[in-house]
């Protein structure tokens, strides 16, 4: 290690010091700001926690209208009863939520990390609590203080916030819960102190973290934990409107009187007050520039654009803009152009494609499905030395909330008849909703009829469902194989 | 656990294991500080004074310390779990837990769960068991489980796989024959006849198919009665109308186990046949097999059952 550096040509002398690689976290107590973009932050926590504390409780044709059942592997969302089979579905929606991240980081930076992401939602509830007991910035400094002993007024007012913390908490590990297990009973149970020992546990681990997180770790699972803060960096261009500092305009920095001139004494329009950085819930200085650790909150924003109004500067030293136009010095206006760039477009055009296949097929989705599978341990089997018979097992699957009656056909080769396994005509198979019924079938011809070989047959499966007073009619087409041997 | 050959590969394996726990503390303790340049005025230089390629810089971002303490308890937790679960070599563990185990703690508990179903049924008798819808449904489903490989998903069965549903059995048709059938399996044994010569043979078969009223040669019929009446009865009964102690088919009937041709029957006669049977006493409880016998002797006996 050489002894001295130098820094623009004048040597500077140096210490070769030792430090601790892991650095003990300062505890971030941010101060409350109002403003535009704080007012849409707590339209959004309310309109998510509304969504997310309401669904459970409402009902549907007489059961709970959003229900993931893993026991009896069904899935209930309103008139939609998704099974196992319906995983594409899922995927379809992991896939669409993904191009949505895309889309928004690409448009206007990390928008769901600051305004509708579990973590900064909850955490925002927490600090508003956190604020009603305690106080502000100063008064939780203080607080927190380790010169501030502890004295009966810390613990009440520590013991009060846990409290509220950990009701908020439970109240969320509850209503996960109540997803998977109807919340009607599950409140009864809870009432009655006879959870079992699933629930119990997922209510606690569910109620754990977010006790912790938005409690405890907050920005330090933003920092450190998540993996969205990482690659939304990539999704990030020079056209994508970010929370920005102006540094053309509030360079120099600089504590300033009312009176003076600023512009004379050389200064910029930022007078160094830092509210911009008391109020960050991530406790970084916006001014050094785009960071990863910005949840683009806009918290900034609204506590700038503040004190600027009281020193009579135009608002906007911090505010959403592109790097191309703060560099440029574009005019509002024509910044909206550069939204319509192909990146957008392409994301745009892949997500409207997506939503439109998925909407399409859950409009159409069938839930009528049927499983042919012929009985592998026997080729064929003469009857009565007239006709050949074909042995098949039918699974039936009705997986609508309605009871169906069944037909079936069987057609690709000549004069097929389907008899059930006593040898009967097969009438109507009747299907209790959301349940399967398996029935073993004989499917002949007359010998002779046909050359030996593998034939390539279909059965035609129509079902009438009974909505209500309604008769809607499903149908299926499934393939099979007949074999006539030698 | 027997996975390896002797136990020092046990132990070699638990040495690399509990080595590579240590390696990992002693590297989290052994590059827990890190150097840097304090400038005069006490500022700290954001980056560690590494540099490659002219200006490529490490910089100095340090881990929050609760990572370190997670990695801590990551390595404490995978003692502890090394301790109460096999992980250590062939060590099985305080706990001693196995996935085999485990199947058998399931098995017993869901077996448990279904006694008293089955209990309802075991009281009863196969011929009242048939007529319970619900029996029909647990029955049908053992039988899918257990028997459609070889008598086919309607039990129709096929060549060399008896007919369950068409009333003709070749061990008797009671309740108790066809529990005994299912219990203890059945070999059914026709030997080789190529000793008697092909001639004598096509008159037996002809002999045979008259018998059950199919299209034979008369002169070969008449010739074949002598040597059937000489070779075939012991078996088949002087009237060819079968036996069940020894589960010989019945000759007078429609039924053709292997086919009522004339070209078969000749086979038959010439190689003989192997039937088997296999016993389900070491694959299924009594209580499974009282009703799959309800459920097979139902198929056929659909008349007396409540419809």
């Amino acid at each position: 290690m050489p002894e001295t550096s130098s820094i623009g040509g004048k040597p500077v002398p140096i210490e070769v010091i030792e430090e601790s690689l892991y650095e003990i976290r300062n505890k971030i107590h941010p101060r409350s700001v109002s403003g535009i973009f704080a007012k849409w932050r707590i339209i959004l926590v309310i309109l998510t926690q509304a969504l997310f504390y309401g669904l459970p409780w409402l009902s549907w044709n007489g059961r709970q209208a959003v229900l993931f059942d893993l026991v009896q592997r069904k899935f209930y969302i309103f008139g939609l009863v998704l099974w196992p089979q319906d995983i594409i579905y899922l995927t379809l929606l992991l896939i669409i939520s993904a191009l949505s991240l895309f889309l928004f980081t690409a448009v206007a930076g990390r928008l769901f990390c600051g305004y509708a992401c579990p973590q900064t939602v909850y955490t925002e509830i927490f600090m508003w609590v956190e604020r009603k007991i305690e106080g502000d910035r100063f008064a939780r400094i203080k607080l927190d203080n380790k010169k501030w002993p502890w004295s009966f007024k810390k613990i009440r007012l520590k013991l009060a916030k846990h409290f509220v913390w950990l009701f908020i908490a439970f109240f969320t590990g509850f209503t996960f819960v109540g997803y998977f297990t109807p919340i009607h009973v599950l409140s009864d149970k809870l009432i009655h102190f006879t959870l079992g020992p699933w629930q119990t546990f997922w209510l606690c681990f569910y109620g754990f973290a977010t006790w912790g997180n938005a409690g405890f770790m907050r920005e330090q699972v933003c920092k450190y934990m998540c993996p969205y803060s990482r690659f939304q960096s990539v999704m990030v261009d020079k056209d994508t409107f970010v929370v920005t500092y102006d540094k053309i305009r509030g360079e120099p920095r600089g504590s300033r009187n009312k009176s003076t001139d600023h512009a004379a004494l050389g200064l910029g329009d930022c007078v160094n007050c830092s509210i911009c950085v008391q109020v960050c819930p991530t406790g970084i200085d916006i001014r050094d520039g785009l960071q990863y650790m910005c949840i683009g909150c806009g918290a900034c924003i609204d506590a700038c654009d503040q004190v600027m109004e009281k020193v009579n500067y135009p608002k906007g030293l911090i505010r959403y803009t592109s790097e191309n136009a703060m560099q440029n010095k574009e005019a509002h206006q024509s910044i909206f152009k550069h939204i319509f760039r192909p990146r957008v477009i392409v994301y745009s055009a892949i997500i409207g494609i997506l939503i439109s296949l998925f909407l399409f097929s859950l409009v159409t989705r069938n839930p009528l499905r049927v499983d042919v599978m012929r009985d592998r341990g026997a080729l064929a089997r003469e009857v009565d030395g007239v006709r050949l018979e074909n042995i098949y097992r039918i699974q039936v699957m009705n997986s609508s909330e309605f009871p169906m009656k069944v037909s079936l056909k069987a057609k690709g080769l000549d004069d097929l008849k389907i008899l059930n396994s006593q040898g009967r005509e097969i009438e109507e198979i009747e299907v209790a909703p959301a349940s399967n019924q398996l029935m073993p079938i004989k499917v002949s011809t007359m010998i002779g009829s046909s050359e030996p070989g593998n034939y390539p047959i279909h059965f035609d499966i129509e079902a009438q469902e009974f909505v209500g007073n309604k008769t809607l009619i499903r149908k299926r087409h499934e393939k099979s194989t007949f074999i006539i041997p030698r | 656990m027997s996975d390896f050959f002797n136990s020092g590969w046990s132990i070699y394996i638990s040495i690399v294991t509990l080595i590579g726990i240590a390696c990992c503390i002693w590297l989290l303790f052994s590059q827990r500080t890190i150097t840097v340049i304090r400038a005069k005025d006490g500022s700290i230089s954001a980056d560690t004074g590494h540099v490659w390629d002219e200006d490529l810089r490490e910089l100095n971002n340090p881990l929050p310390r609760w990572w370190m303490i997670m990695f801590l308890l990551s390595c404490i937790f995978a003692l502890l779990y090394l301790f109460v679960f096999p992980g250590l070599g062939s060590n099985p563990g305080y706990f001693e837990y196995s996935t085999q185990g485990d199947l058998k703690k399931s098995l017993i508990s869901a077996n448990n769960e279904l006694k008293p179903v089955y209990a309802k049924y075991m009281g009863m008798s196969v011929e009242d068991v048939a007529k319970d819808p619900q029996a029909k449904i647990m029955g049908q489903r053992l039988y899918l489980n257990s028997c459609a490989q070889c008598h086919g998903s309607d039990a129709g069965g096929s060549k060399g796989f008896p007919n369950l549903t068409d009333g003709d059995w070749l061990y008797g048709g009671t309740p108790e024959n066809i529990k005994t059938t299912i219990t203890n399996g059945r070999g059914g044994v026709m030997p080789s006849f190529a000793q008697l010569g092909e001639k004598d043979l096509v008159n037996v078969a002809n002999y045979v198919r008259n018998l059950s009223g199919l299209p034979a040669d008369s002169i070969k019929v008449a010739q074949g009665e002598a040597i059937f009446k000489a070779n075939c009865v012991g078996c088949h009964g002087s009237d060819g109308k079968g036996n069940i102690i020894v589960g010989a088919p019945n000759l007078t009937d429609k039924v053709w186990l292997y086919g009522g041709s004339q070209a078969t029957i000749l086979e038959t006669l010439t190689k003989g046949r192997q039937g088997m049977m296999p016993a389900q006493d070491k694959v299924l409880s009594p209580e499974k097999i009282h009703l799959l016998t309800a459920y097979v002797w139902g198929l056929s006996n659909t008349n007396s059952s409540a419809k």
